[in-house]
This record gives C-alpha cells, sequence and structure tokens, in this order.
C-alpha cells in the first residue's frame, strides 16, 4: 500500500471518530486493520502522532494482538482451526496440506498475494471440527483430501466474479 | 419503540404481546448460531420463509431464527412448535414437504427426525433426544427458542421482568443478600463467589466504578459463552444492568472475542434495542438509576481472559496481568473499583431474582450451586452444549448425554478447563464434576470445555500441543511463565520425538511445579496442569516415549511407521495417486508398497484406503 494524501485522510477520519482518545487505540488499529487487510508501517507512525502514544505502544500493541498484521495479506484467508477438538481430530494435516499444495508456511502469503494461511486456537465451532474457514465460509470435516477440491471451488468463484 | 417507564408498563407490554400471539400457530425455529449457519441453515431459513408464502397464506405458519439449541453435531436443527418436533439435518430441498406436511394435519417427516442409536426407535420431540432428555436447562434455556435479535422476543417469555422487579422492589443490599445466598459463583472457571464480589466492589471507596462483562472465551475447544451470547444477549444484558444498579455503577463493558462476529453484532442489536426500550441508557424504566454498556472487541490474545489483562486491554494496552495482592474490585479498570464477572455468570442473575435464592440453590453439590455448562467436543459421539446440575458425574455426561466414544473406541481420558485444566483418566469417571472436584483431581473447570480421547489419542502429545499453545499465548510478563513453559514445550517435544533422556521427566516434574508456584497470573500458574495431570495419571506413556521410544497411540511422527498389509491391499491405486511425496510405489492389482525414506507421515494414504490396508506401527 503506498501512502498518499488520501490514506492519510482515512486514517485521520478513524482517529477522529473515535475523538482521539488513547484508550481506543486498540478499535483504532482494528479499524485499519479492516480497511487495509494489515497495518501498513506509516499508519502505525501516523496513529502514534494523532493519538500521543509513543510508537513503541503503539507497535507493541500491534505485534502483541493476533488480530494484527504487519505484512499484507493474501486475497484469499485461509483459517485453520488448531483447536483441541480440531487438533485431535487431525486439523495440523489439515494444515500441513495445505502448506505443501501452497508452498508456504503457516502465517505466510502466496507471493501472487492470492492465499494467506493462518490458523488459529479455536473458533468456538468444535461441534464441525476440523473446522477450516476461507474468508468468511465454513468447511466442517476437513481431511487433507478435500484441500484441492476446496481451494479449486474458491479459485473458481473468484474467476466467475 | 416506545420506551417502558414502569413495572407495571413492563407487565402490560407483556401480556399484549402474548394476547397476540397465537399458541396453538405453527412456528418453526431455525437455528442460525455458528454451527448450524457453517451448515447452510440461513438458506434453510430463506428456504421456509419462501415456502410459507408459496403453499400458504404466508400468515399461517410462523418462521423464526433462534440461537444455539446445543445439538451441533446435528445442524442444521429445525424445531416445529408448538408440537417441538425436532428435526435434524435439514436442508433447502426438505423445506416444501416439511411445510407442507405441517399445513397438512401435522404430518411428521420420518426421514428427518432423529434416531435413538441405543434403541434405534425414531424420536419425534427434542425432549425424548437422549441429548436433551438428561440435562437440566437453565441458563440455556431460552437458547433455540427466542429470535436473538427481538427484545419482544426475550420480554414475551417473561425477560426484563428481573430487572424491574429489582429496581422497583429492592436495595443494592437485598440484591447482593440473595445472589449471595443462592450460592452463585463465577461461571468463568474461577469459581469466586459472585455475591462476595459484588459486596466488596459496592463497599469499595469512590463514585467512579464500573462493570464488566468477560466474553473473553479463549480456551479452545470451548463455546458456551459464544453460543449464550449469540442466542440470549438480553439475558447477559439484564444481569448485568442488576448487577450495576446493585453494585452502584453507571458505566458498562462486554469484552467479547474478535473472532465471534456473531456474538458482537447480536450484542450489539440488543444494547440499541435495551436502550431505545429504557432497559439502558438515562432513568432506568423511570428510576433514576443510569448506565451505559459499550462492547470492546478483543484483539485475539488468550491472556485477555485473565481479568487484569483484560482491563489493561480496555485500557488500549498490551494485555499484560499485574499482581493480583491489588484487588480489581478495589482498583481495576482505570484504577477504579470494577466488578467483572463471566457472561454466564451474568446471565444467571435474572433467574436468580426472578426465582429466588432458594430456588437456584435446590440444585448442585454442597458447595457449589446451581448448574455448570459445558462444550461437550472431541472424540465423542453427540458433540454440542449442554446444562448439567453440578455434581453430575462425568460418565453421565460422556455416556448418557454424549453417546460415548465415537466409532465405538475405547476411552482414554477427558479433559475440562482449557490450557489451565488437566486429564482425567478412566478410573475418575464416577467424580461429581463441580468448581471443587475437579480442582482435587487435578484439573479445573475453565470456561467448560469438555474434550473427550479416545485410545487413539497420545496424552504425551496432548501435553506438547497445550504447552505449544501456552508458549504462543503467554503474554512474556513473567519469566517463569514465559521461560518455564517454553522449556517444558523442549522437554515434552524432545520425548515425542524419541530424543529424551530418563532424567528429562524428573526435569519436566520439577518445572512444571516451579511454573506452578511461581507464575504471575492464575494462567500462568495454572499452565503446567496438563503436564502435572498426564504425568500423574499417564506416566507409563510418557515412559513408552522415552525408554522404548514408541508412541502405542500412533500419533507421535517421529516414533511411527506407515505401512501396507499385503493381504489386505489390492492394489487399487488409491493411495498412490494422493500420496504428496510419491513414497508409495506398485503395480496397478498388486499390493503396493511404501517408501519410509519418503514418507512423511501425513496420513492421507491411510485417508485414501477403503480397504484398511494402511497400518501406523
Amino acid at each position: 500500500m503506498t501512502e498518499n494524501a488520501f490514506e492519510h485522510g482515512e486514517v485521520d477520519k478513524i482517529i477522529e471518530s473515535h475523538s482521539h482518545e488513547k484508550s481506543a487505540l486498540i478499535a483504532v488499529l482494528q479499524e485499519i486493520e479492516n480497511s487495509y487487510g494489515y497495518l501498513p508501517a506509516w499508519t502505525l507512525r501516523q496513529v502514534s502522532e494523532k493519538l500521543e502514544v509513543p510508537l513503541i505502544q503503539v507497535y507493541g500493541v500491534a505485534s502483541f494482538y493476533d488480530a494484527f498484521h504487519l505484512t499484507p495479506r493474501g486475497k484469499h484467508l485461509i483459517r485453520v482451526c488448531l483447536g483441541t477438538a480440531c487438533y485431535l481430530r487431525g486439523s495440523t494435516r489439515v494444515l500441513e496440506a495445505l502448506e505443501r499444495e501452497l508452498g508456504i508456511k503457516d502465517g505466510e502469503t502466496t507471493p501472487d498475494l492470492e492465499f494467506s494461511i493462518q490458523s488459529v486456537r479455536c473458533l468456538g465451532a468444535c461441534a464441525l471440527a476440523p473446522v477450516t474457514i476461507i474468508d468468511e465460509r465454513y468447511f466442517d470435516k476437513m481431511t487433507p483430501t478435500k484441500i484441492n477440491s476446496v481451494l479449486k471451488r474458491v479459485q473458481r468463484k473468484n474467476e466467475k466474479s | 419503540m416506545k420506551k417502558v417507564r414502569t413495572h407495571q408498563e413492563l407487565v402490560a407490554l407483556r401480556n399484549s404481546l402474548l394476547e397476540n400471539r397465537d399458541p396453538n400457530k405453527p412456528c418453526v425455529r431455525v437455528c442460525i448460531s455458528t454451527g448450524c449457519r457453517a451448515r447452510g441453515s440461513l438458506d434453510v431459513l430463506q428456504a421456509f420463509r419462501d415456502e410459507v408464502t408459496k403453499q400458504g397464506s404466508g400468515t399461517d405458519v410462523d418462521v423464526k431464527q433462534t440461537g444455539c439449541h446445543g445439538f451441533c453435531e446435528r445442524g442444521p436443527v429445525v424445531v416445529i412448535g408448538p408440537k417441538e418436533i425436532f428435526y435434524q439435518g435439514v436442508k433447502p430441498s426438505d423445506v416444501p414437504e416439511v411445510v407442507s406436511k405441517i399445513l397438512h394435519n401435522w404430518e411428521v417427516v420420518d426421514r428427518l427426525l432423529y434416531v435413538n442409536p441405543a434403541t434405534h426407535q425414531k424420536v419425534l420431540c427434542e425432549t425424548e433426544v437422549p441429548f436433551y432428555k438428561m440435562q437440566t436447562r437453565r441458563i440455556l434455556a431460552n437458547n433455540g427458542r427466542i429470535d436473538p435479535t427481538s427484545i419482544l422476543d426475550y420480554i414475551a417469555v417473561g425477560g426484563y421482568q428481573a430487572l424491574a422487579k429489582a429496581i422497583t422492589a429492592m436495595s443494592g443490599e437485598n440484591i447482593i443478600d440473595t445472589v449471595e445466598k443462592s450460592g452463585l459463583r463465577g461461571l468463568g472457571g474461577g469459581g469466586f463467589p459472585t455475591g462476595r464480589k459484588w459486596r466488596s466492589c459496592r463497599e469499595a471507596k469512590g463514585n467512579l466504578k464500573f462493570v464488566i462483562g468477560n466474553g473473553d472465551e479463549g480456551d479452545p475447544g470451548a463455546f458456551s459463552d459464544r453460543s449464550l451470547m449469540e442466542a440470549n444477549p438480553h439475558s447477559i444484558l439484564e444481569g448485568m444492568i442488576i448487577g450495576a444498579y446493585a453494585i452502584g455503577v453507571n458505566q458498562g463493558y462486554l469484552y467479547v472475542r474478535t473472532e465471534y462476529p456473531l456474538a458482537l453484532k447480536h450484542l450489539q442489536i440488543a444494547i440499541d434495542q435495551a436502550k431505545e426500550c429504557g432497559f439502558l441508557g438515562k432513568g432506568i424504566l423511570g428510576s433514576k438509576f443510569d448506565l451505559d454498556i459499550k462492547i470492546i472487541r478483543g484483539g485475539g490474545a488468550f491472556v485477555c481472559g485473565e481479568s487484569s489483562a483484560l482491563v489493561a486491554s480496555i485500557e488500549g494496552k498490551v494485555g499484560e496481568p499485574r499482581a493480583k495482592y491489588i484487588h480489581t474490585v478495589e482498583q481495576g479498570l482505570w484504577n477504579k473499583p470494577t466488578n467483572l464477572n463471566n457472561v454466564k455468570t451474568w446471565a444467571c442473575v435474572p433467574l436468580i431474582i426472578n426465582n429466588g435464592a432458594d430456588w437456584y440453590a435446590k440444585i448442585g453439590t454442597a458447595k457449589c450451586k446451581g448448574t455448570a455448562i459445558f462444550s461437550l467436543v472431541g472424540k465423542v459421539n453427540n458433540t454440542g452444549l449442554i446444562e448439567v446440575p453440578m455434581g453430575t458425574p462425568l460418565k453421565q455426561i460422556i455416556y448418557d448425554i454424549g453417546g460415548g466414544i465415537l466409532e465405538d473406541k475405547k476411552f482414554k481420558a477427558v479433559q475440562t478447563g482449557g490450557p489451565s485444566g488437566g486429564c482425567i483418566p478412566e478410573e475418575l469417571l464416577d467424580l461429581p464434576v463441580d468448581f471443587d472436584k475437579l480442582t482435587e483431581a487435578g484439573s479445573m473447570m475453565g470456561s467448560g470445555g469438555m474434550i473427550v480421547m479416545d485410545e487413539a489419542t497420545c496424552m504425551v502429545d496432548v501435553a506438547r500441543y497445550f504447552l505449544d499453545f501456552l508458549q504462543y499465548e503467554s503474554c512474556g510478563k513473567c519469566a517463569p511463565c514465559r521461560e518455564g513453559v517454553k522449556r517444558m514445550l523442549e522437554i515434552v517435544t524432545n520425548i515425542t520425538a524419541g530424543r529424551a533422556k530418563k532424567e528429562d521427566l524428573e526435569l519436566l516434574q520439577e518445572l512444571a511445579e516451579m511454573v506452578k508456584d511461581f507464575s504471575l497470573c492464575g494462567l500462568g500458574r495454572t499452565s503446567p496442569n496438563t503436564v502435572l495431570s498426564t504425568l500423574k495419571y499417564f506416566r507409563d506413556e510418557y515412559q513408552t516415549h522415552v525408554k522404548d521410544k514408541k508412541c502405542s497411540a500412533g500419533i507421535c511422527k517421529d516414533l511411527i511407521e506407515y505401512s501396507i498389509l499385503e493381504d489386505k491391499c489390492t492394489g487399487c491405486g488409491a493411495c498412490l495417486k494422493l500420496c504428496p511425496q510419491q513414497a508409495i510405489q506398485g503395480e496397478p492389482k498388486n499390493p503396493h508398497t511404501i517408501d519410509p525414506s519418503k514418507c512423511i507421515r501425513c496420513g492421507v494414504c491411510r485417508d485414501a484406503c477403503p480397504f484398511e490396508a494402511i497400518m501406523v506401527n
């Protein structure tokens, strides 16, 4: 994401909507993450300046919480649940199969910015174990052998739209 | 919506709602909570809406969205009132037939009924399904009955009556006395007496105080808070409003996991509606009491379920706990007295005010009253959300409600309390579950996750799993947890990889005791529980890993090898095609073989084999 005046204005608007409250730091970062898909470095500097919170604290919060990312992420976010119920029913095998298929590791993004893989610790959908969520869609009782067809389905939908 | 200004107005509103509703009119209730939604219940709901207009007048059958019924295993779940016919696994294509049969003398669609696996008989009503029959639903009673996005639905089942009673007829002291007498204890897992906490906060010095609802259910394998927030958000709000009134608080916060988008949405709708009706905001129900409740979306950190870390997170800081010699009830959020309770605890409050302390304390054990909610998951037949009286034996939960172990395998252990809990072995299956008994057994109640493990589960691997979780989630503030858990993980990983030495088990035990004694917060102090309990109850498994370099459950990758049984393999080639490593060779129609040097033990071949010819040694 390149930096320009328009985008600076967007971030300012978010900060203003929280009345420049220091305690709204997490909420502000959540909104920036929602708009950009991650937290570009310049947004952290801008938040620090405008909220008058030291940059180290902004960075501390941004790197502490799992909801924030400091690098761009793919168009499709694949979340593999590694909660206990999913783990017992073989979710690591699903994760490994995905990593093999896409050639990236957990937490990484494919070079063409199509897919990101992120493991999560429990989505609270244990009855669907092992569960994988691609974008907002839940895939229940996943197995390594289902990966291929699921990925193809996502890509096909992508081509159509 | 007009503001409700008095108790009488609320009663009148409820009566008019009930008068306008025909109790004999068919009402289709479709679960739209996360579990059923993932299996397509939104399409089912739409199909019902369309079909009712198409086949009938559009008004002769009501269609309603509801929260979680609990039996997530069988979703999408649809219940048809007032006959309470229970349909499971409903697809949009089933809908025309269901609607047509309702309109024609209430005929039943047989194939959608639940079959009791024990008797092989079809079951008509929800209450006859063994999964529900053995439960006592109090907190979850209205889940699956009301539309979570409709405050009128909540009012129709008696909602906000407890608030009206509290505000018009009870003093703060009265309310706290009642809650104390009921024996209610914190259902987030700690089990601290709720009334005592409220009293301390009420008596704490200062005018500015806060109440917080903790919906940051981070324990893997637990989803009771999610279900409640999604299905009955008003019950949580009502409890919080009563608590705030009793303690003397004008600002509340609901801290909810960012991983729960539907819960966040339903709670926000509930807050907006409650404000519109005058249950929140200025001059609640015509009194002088003001309260505002704001939702805070969590940042995805497990440690924020701990009260002082949660408070730091609301303040916009990194979620690090602090030492507990300063109590949150005296100095919590922004150093002001703060009363924090789990959302389930808050939801109990209206029940206690409405029915009285004695009613609440009527069930349960000597020191733990009322009910407990568990997410029954793992290798069990009936996965779902259950509510049982405190003191119900584990065996009854797993076998009678849970329907026993998947694929009739042998039970090995049950893990409760998430990463803070421990593993309970078969010999303790008669244990009546409550806060104290679980702690005595080396586990804890926690967020109510109950994860059933079968013979194909490696207990050393389970310990490794939780340590891996904990070292990732440790906030890093105190050394015992930050370093101790990491070193424990190293040792256990070595054990699962067959690299451990005999003395490593003693070192592991010593480290675990150290972390337990010296960590700063509750989560740190309970973090070694899985290690300690597995070392205590499943030591032989550790020893097999260390001495014989074997994993009898066939889980630890470095200690197992895949092979093909010659007499079972038909040479169909299913495994050969799918093997990601090209480690399988063989001619069609001849037994295949696996090259162990290429095999990465991913198990794809075993999934693919229709003849059970793949063996794990």
